[in-house]
């Protein structure tokens, strides 16, 4: 373990509260008056839970990527260093290529384009309902987004089941495993459907804070309503929307729910990299990969960091 | 400044730790066999896939309503206050090895564990499980007398480079199920007996004019796990005339392979067989309800099918009339003499083995136990007037004869049958041979699924040890 006295040796540097402020300020602004000791010794259990619980295993992850660490066999005991050996198979792994590719169609498809117009439409639509409908409306699409994931898989492999599903009874198409021969498009239809709930909440009151007169005013010059939305509304919510293109694009980018239905079946069919990471690490037989699937952990964590940079910067050049 | 200091801490912590990756040899639980030996109040734990009402049910109701009971009686005779607990899963065997590995690793799991032999090989280079000589003494394993009652063949399930890690709970062969009500609508006979593939085939091309019903199911893909490789490719792979693993080389994708790859194709391709179950994820469990409710003509199974599956009355798929309706018949070969060793027909065996937790805080109580475990009357309780092919011969002689399908089992396949090698590279030699099949039923042709197949093999075991491709 690391040595105490690192710890102790901060607290004791700590310049003492009574001690004049230093003029060059920006820096040591003391906005509570409580002193920097004192202010940490606040926050340190804080950063203490954070440091145990995120901070580490974070960084052990990182070192056991570098490993060939395994579940069982000889390189569970003695772990070998392979350096960025996990790095560069994964790149060439046709495997992680065809995961990366279903995450990225999986956000595209359920997120960027499913869960934001769908999000939106409801949101505009319901504007302009009655206070029961609207009630009814959001209630449904709520409770969706707020089922546990175990019990929504639940439900959903019944109805999409192969024999006797409610799918099938509905379409008279028996005999259809929709799970195994339409993997992806069921995936995306089922996080559209689990994950509207936000985007129109967000979309919600944003519309909110449109001015009413200037959607009047476009009204009364004979704009049809793909010209309002496009020119009066948008311009108003833009920043709403990158932000919750975002949020909603992180979230389903590390979303584990698909396998809760597929598994990441048929044949990696719908494996989508959290998915690809549990398969690889403890859930496939003859893999249990530990040092492999860390490592792969840490190219999604930088995906979600290109994902996340794309969209600030986006974001920052709007507002420039 | 004083984020530096932060980060140089936190740096350094994860240096510090950073070399505990892997396994502590020596903790203070492990390495002493006499610890607690002569403990009055002792806890152990017995740790199987079978649950109560679920997988292996039998299993299940034996340990809760005869070992713990029957063991504890004996252990208060001797003035000891055990307390045995029973840790009963009943999931995937995937799910339970992933499960009982991170056992093994974090310390933690029953006293004495069941797994299936053919992971042995990886926990014992792993040093997740221990030779029992080191756990207990070789003295002590030595001495029970049960030994000689096991025979050398079914012993090796639970030895691994001539150590004994535990004790096997017997063994089981492969033959081909098949429906007779459905073979007599087909006009197929009581006593089928196919003589090569292309009998197989006919067969199941003349139950397809049946509506309704899978001509048969020929475990693939990698959902299966375990059972696509044991009851499908190395079945069929011995048919060839080769095993997976001859003179210390894996088999690559040599003609032998890509022969049982084409099989496959012949059934999933032409619809004889259903590749969609193949796929689901509970496909086997799937595949069973269908063989007992008459929609599955032939099933390649162990007979574990057969006494815990369509078994009439604790089975998972039960069939009243199994005793009529169900029929077997020996695994052909390609064609008559082509199998391993020139045999007309084959067939593979595995079984499990219980081993003694390395952890365990009571290795020689433990140990004790899993002798009773493992003893005549124990033996002949957990069959509970079924039959099954136990690791003892004095309890197989006795309830062997009282049922026709198990004695074919014991008279006609073991002394043909082969086993699995028990080497820690097995497994993932398994997962690509169940990724070919998987392929070849989503579509691919055997030649490129092979190909898959050589790629992957070489790198799971390094081109050195792999022979032909």
């Amino acid at each position: 373990m690391a040595d105490p006295g690192v710890g102790a040796a901060t607290l004791v540097e700590a310049p003492r509260p009574e001690e004049p402020r230093p003029a060059r300020g920006a820096t040591r602004i003391d906005g509570a008056g409580l002193g920097v000791s004192r202010a940490l010794g606040f926050v340190a259990p804080a950063l203490l839970l954070i440091g145990i619980f995120l901070i580490f295993p974070a960084l052990w992850t990182i070192y056991i990527g570098l490993t060939d660490y395994q579940l069982t066999g000889p390189a569970s005991v003695a772990p070998a260093v392979v350096g960025l050996g996990n790095y560069l198979e994964a790149l060439a792994d046709p495997l992680f290529g065809n995961a990366l590719w279903l995450s990225v169609l999986f956000v595209l498809g359920s997120a960027v384009i499913g869960q934001n117009v769908l999000g939106f439409a409801l949101a505009w639509t319901l504007r302009s309902a009655g206070p029961g409908l609207r009630r009814t409306v959001e209630a449904l699409v709520l409770l969706s987004w707020i089922l546990p994931g175990v019990v929504v898989a639940y439900l959903w492999v019944a109805v999409l089941s192969r024999d006797g599903g409610t799918l099938n009874a509905m379409l008279n198409t028996p005999g259809v495993a929709w799970l195994i021969q339409y993997p992806m498009t069921c995936l995306i239809v089922f996080n559209i459907w689990r994950g509207t709930a936000f985007s129109m909440m967000l979309y919600g009151s944003a519309l909110a804070a449109v001015p009413p007169s200037q959607i009047e005013t476009a009204r009364m010059v004979g704009a049809s309503r793909l010209q309002t939305v496009r020119d009066v509304v948008f311009p108003h919510i833009r920043g709403h929307v990158l932000t919750n293109t975002l949020l909603i694009s992180l979230w389903t980018f590390n979303d584990f729910t698909p396998f809760l239905l597929t598994a990441g079946g048929p044949n990696h069919q719908s494996e989508t990299l959290p998915v690809f990471i549990y398969q690889q690490a403890i859930g496939g037989e003859g893999n249990g990969r530990l040092g492999y699937a860390s490592a792969i952990s840490l190219l999604l964590l930088l995906a979600n960091l290109v994902l996340a940079l794309v969209y600030l910067g986006v974001l920052r050049r709007r507002r420039a | 400044m004083r984020r530096k200091i932060f980060l140089a801490a936190a740096v350094s912590a994860t240096l510090a730790l950073s070399g505990c990756l892997g396994q502590q040899q020596d903790s203070d639980t492990e390495g002493n066999a006499n610890q607690n030996a002569d403990a009055k109040d002792v806890t152990l734990t017995i740790t199987s896939n079978s649950v109560a009402g679920g997988k292996n049910a039998l299993g299940a109701a034996w340990i809760t309503d005869w070992v713990i009971p029957k063991f504890t009686e004996a252990q208060k005779a001797k003035g000891v206050n055990a307390t045995v607990k029973f840790d009963g899963i009943g999931s995937d065997d995937k799910d339970y090895k992933t499960k009982i590995a991170l056992d093994f690793n974090t310390g933690g799991g029953g006293d004495v564990v069941e797994i299936d032999g053919i992971w042995l090989g990886e926990f014992a280079q792993a040093g997740q499980v221990k030779p029992l000589d080191e756990l207990v003494g070789a003295d002590k394993v030595d001495s029970w007398d049960g030994w000689g009652q096991i025979p050398d063949a079914v012993e090796a399930l639970g030895r691994f480079e001539d150590k004994r890690y535990g004790v096997p709970v017997g063994t089981d062969g492969r033959v081909l199920f098949f429906n007779k009500k459905l073979f007599a609508q087909a006009g197929l006979p009581d006593n089928w007996q196919p003589k090569s593939w292309d009998d197989i085939v006919a067969a199941a091309e003349k139950l397809k004019t049946l509506s309704g019903v899978v001509p048969i199911q020929l475990n693939a893909g990698t959902v299966m796990t375990e059972a696509t490789t044991m009851q499908g490719v190395l079945p069929l792979l011995a048919g060839t005339g080769k095993t997976v693993y001859q003179d210390g080389k894996w088999l690559g994708a040599s003609q032998n392979v890509k022969d049982v790859l084409g099989l496959y194709q012949r059934i999933y391709g032409s619809g004889l067989g259903d590749p969609l179950l193949q796929q689901e994820a509970k496909g086997r469990d799937r595949s069973f309800a269908l063989f007992a409710e008459n929609k599955i003509g032939i099933l390649l199974e162990s007979d574990y099918f057969w006494r815990s599956v369509v078994e009439p009355n604790k089975g998972v798929a039960k069939m009243a009339d199994r005793n009529t309706a169900v029929g077997w018949a020996m695994v052909p070969a390609r064609t008559a003499g082509s199998g391993v060793g020139g045999q007309d027909f084959v067939s593979m065996s595995g079984g499990a083995v219980r081993v003694v937790n390395p952890h365990t805080k009571y290795p020689q109580q433990a140990w004790e136990l899993l002798q009773f475990m493992n003893s005549f009357e124990a033996t002949k309780a957990r069959l509970a007037g079924t039959a099954q092919i136990t690791q003892r011969d004095d309890v197989n002689k006795e309830v062997l004869s009282g049922d026709p399908m198990l004695s074919f089992v014991a008279a006609k396949v073991l002394p043909i049958t082969r086993f699995r090698p028990g080497l820690a590279d097995y497994p993932k030699v398994s997962a690509a041979l169940q990724q070919a099949t998987a392929d070849v039923i989503t579509g691919k042709s055997p030649d490129e699924a092979a190909a898959t197949y050589q790629d992957a093999l070489v790198k799971a075991v390094g081109q050195d040890k792999v022979a032909g491709g």
